[in-house]
Formats: C-alpha cells, structure tokens, sequence
C-alpha cells in the first residue's frame, strides 16, 4: 500500500538553516546536511530545503549544497527558492536534487512549468501555491506571501496541473504559524479535484492534526518546520501515532 | 575481501537520463567507486554494470542507439541491475512513446490506469520471492518509486508491489536484474539492495 509521506522543511540562507533548530545532538544545527541526515534516519520520508537567500551568490551556493545534500542523504528531497529559468533546474537535478518546486516564477511565467515538465519530466516539478482567503476568496498570493495576484486557488492549480505539474505543495498562509491545524477544507478540495498528489503545509500544531490532514483532507503528505525543528513532535513518535490510527506510514 | 572491493569495477551507464549523480553517491556511501560513462569497452570491462534513470522511454532508446549502447547491453554477461526508466527500458516494448525497446525481458510496459493518482509516488511495500538481492531485507520492507509506466507480472518478476494493481517491482534472467524503484533513494534498504548486487551477485 502507498504509505502517506511526511516531509520536514528546513529554510536555507546562505547554505545554513534559518530557523532555529533544537536538535540537541547535532554538532551543526545550522547545517543543513547534518540535519537532514539526521531526518532521514529519523524517518523522515522526504525533505525540502527551501533556499530564500536574496544574493546574486545564491544559485552557486545552492547547487554546491544540492550536492552536498545528496552526498549524504539517502531519502528524496526538493530544492526550491527563486528558480526561475531552465537552466538552473537543470543544475539542480543534475546535482542531485530529486524534484524542484516553482512558485512565484510560475505565477509571473506560466510557460516556465511547460518548459520543465517537458525536459525533465512532471514527477520532478512541484508547484508550491501560497493561498489566503480574502473577502472569502481563496487568492494566490506570491513573493513570500507579500504580493496578492489576481489568481484563485482552484484555476490556478488546475492550468499549473495541464501545463505539467506533478505535485502540489499547498501552503495556507490562514493556518501557517497557528499551529491550529492544517487548512483541511482546501487541502480536500485539492486533493479529490487534481491528478497529481498534495502536500499539505501551514498549521501543524498537534500529532491529531496530521491525523485530520490525511483521514478529513485526503492529503497525500503533510509538510511542517518548526514543529520538527524545536522537537516538539518526533517523527517517530508521529508515526507510530499514525498507524494506531490507521493511517499508513513507513516505519 | 577488502582488496578485492577495490578492485571491483563499477560501471554507471551515462545516457541523458538524469539521476546518475544520486546512484554514485549511493555506491560511494556503501565504499565503493564508481566510474560514469557510456563507453563501450568501459562498460564491456565493467565487473558490475548499473543502468539507472528518470526520464522519457523513447527519447532514452534513441540516444541509446545513437550510442550504439542498445546492441550492446542485451550481451552483457556481468552482473546488471536496471533501476526505474532502466527496468522498463530492459522490457520489449513500453507504452510511453509507443517504444520498442531491449527485449531483455520478453515483457511489455503499460501505463497505470487513471483509477489513482498517477504517477505512483512514495513508499510503498515490495514483496519478495527468494534472491541474493534482498538478503537482509525484511519482507514487505517500504521503498521510494515514481514512476507512471510499470511491467505486469511475470515469469521474471522477483518482486511485486500493489497499487492501482499488482506489478514487477523486481525482474530478474540469468545475469540481468532490474528495480522499479529507486534504491538510491530508499533509505537503509535500497542501501542494503545495493549492497548486495555489489557484494553477493
């Protein structure tokens, strides 16, 4: 049986980890290798290194610690953050990198999804949507959440989904931070409506609410950072959780 | 035996598809070099031949031709192992592009039905007959696929998983073996796998 997935994030600028981390056995918690290496055994069943350094250094830097990252990290991971051309995905898997996930440059240039599903495949390209309900429209919004576009969520996966894209990483700026639950209605919504999986981000705060996220939302695998980082949730732990309550997970 | 690991050649045929850096740094874990190339006498000389990739059936039968790497991978005699778009490319003949392929296997790849989501992406569990591959490895042990294209079950199918239906996640004949998924990506167990392609077989 396909198991559900759960995917730590971790935030990379200037090939280091953003948020705090407080994993007390690491002797680098700022590398990202480290812990993602550390993830992978802790079984973690794919990891996301979002990079948002804003130098013009960044896309050396970054497929230097693709590399690094797939020296060492024996389990799937997706390199995202500011690619923008062909080219760079290109760099990217050919460092390593499993799968590349497009945001803000897919809302600004929708053809770049077509240009790369169709040289490397839809399994590597993963659109990552921010959304947030206003005036109660579910609104696309772009450049880390700060720039509303005339998008709504439903059209915008759906053209995304014809043009190539093979997963959707669907993060609800509503639910990020709350740690109240994952937005369940959307994720749902997502889910039963598009051919390709859906990763559901924004909002874990609890073990029950990655239980919701996979019964309720039908999300295929559940993304969280902080949550991890600060051990306030052990994967393990999860896990075991999971399939007390009949949700299949790799143990 | 550690000098003998040395001496063992380990040949990653190079052709334009992808993923071929993740393999190498999978063997380099395990202790071993690997040389990438798609030279004939390289790969002729090899001790182990792996064949992996991420890509397209019939634009990857092309450039294997081209190459001329299509008449000579059915001859090898050296241990081979297949892995993803290799198992499939190591059938006869695959859906995707309409593509007559190696003809190693006398078997045919289809795409999944659109009854789930497709492509089948993630961990999911392979159950085993008995081979030296998966020594080691416990039974309905979870690895890492992506793939839309399978090979039904067969004669040579050494391994099945389940999902839409029931396919080859593992074939074997004489000296060739093949993976659907990724065992460079799957963890603790595709290490073993590897492991025991380098070692045992």
């Amino acid at each position: 049986m396909l198991t559900k997935r759960i995917i730590p994030c971790l935030d990379i600028k200037d090939g280091k980890t953003v948020k705090g981390i407080n994993f007390i056995d690491l002797r680098d918690a700022g590398d990202p290798v480290e812990l993602g290496v550390k993830y992978a055994e802790l079984g973690a069943d794919e990891l996301v290194f979002l990079d948002i350094t804003a130098t013009v250094e960044r896309r050396k830097t970054l497929a230097e610690l693709v590399r690094r990252i797939a020296r060492e990290i024996n389990i799937p991971f997706t390199v995202g953050g500011g690619i923008t051309q062909v080219d760079s995905v290109n760099e990217l898997l050919g460092s390593g990198a499993d799968k590349i996930t497009v945001n803000s440059s897919a809302v600004n240039n929708p053809e770049l999804i077509d240009k790369i599903a169709n040289q490397f495949g839809s399994q590597c390209v993963v659109l990552s949507v921010d959304t947030k309900l206003v005036n109660g429209i579910q609104k696309i919004f772009t450049n880390g959440g700060r720039i509303e576009t005339s998008w709504e969520l439903i059209p915008w996966v759906t053209e995304a989904v014809q043009r190539g894209v093979g997963e959707i990483l669907l993060t609800s700026m509503d639910h990020d931070g709350t740690k109240k639950g994952f937005a369940l209605d959307i994720t749902k919504q997502l889910s039963e409506l598009l051919p390709v999986p859906v990763v559901a981000s924004g909002g874990a705060g609890n073990m029950e609410h990655f239980v919701d996220v996979f019964g309720k939302g039908k999300a295929d695998a559940a993304l969280a950072a902080s949550i991890f980082h600060f051990g306030e949730i052990g994967i393990p732990e999860l896990k075991n959780y999971l399939i007390s309550k009949n949700i299949p997970v790799r143990l | 035996m550690k000098h003998k690991v040395r001496l063992m050649k380990i040949v990653i045929i190079k052709y334009n598809a992808g993923n071929v850096y993740s393999v190498s740094s999978a063997l380099k874990r395990l202790g071993y070099d690997t040389v990438i190339t798609s030279d004939l006498d390289e790969i002729r000389s090899a001790d182990k031949v792996i064949f992996p990739g991420v890509g397209e059936a019939s634009s990857a039968m092309e450039y294997l031709k081209e190459t001329k790497l299509d008449k000579l991978i059915p001859e090898l005699k050296q241990p081979f192992l297949g892995v993803c778009l290799g198992l499939q490319l190591l059938c006869k003949y695959s859906e995707e592009g309409n593509t007559k392929c190696l003809s190693v296997f006398d078997e045919n790849v289809k795409r999944f039905p659109p009854k789930e989501k497709v492509p089948h992406m993630g961990w999911n569990s392979i159950k085993f007959s008995d081979s030296k591959l998966f020594d080691n490895v416990v039974n309905n042990s979870f690895v890492y696929f992506v793939h839309s294209y399978f090979a039904e079950l067969s004669e040579f199918t050494i391994a099945e998983t389940n999902y839409i239906e029931t396919f080859s996640s593992a074939l074997k004949k004489d000296n060739f073996y093949a993976l659907q998924f990724h065992p460079e990506k799957s963890g603790k167990i595709g290490e073993e796998i590897l492991k025991n392609f380098i070692e045992l077989i």
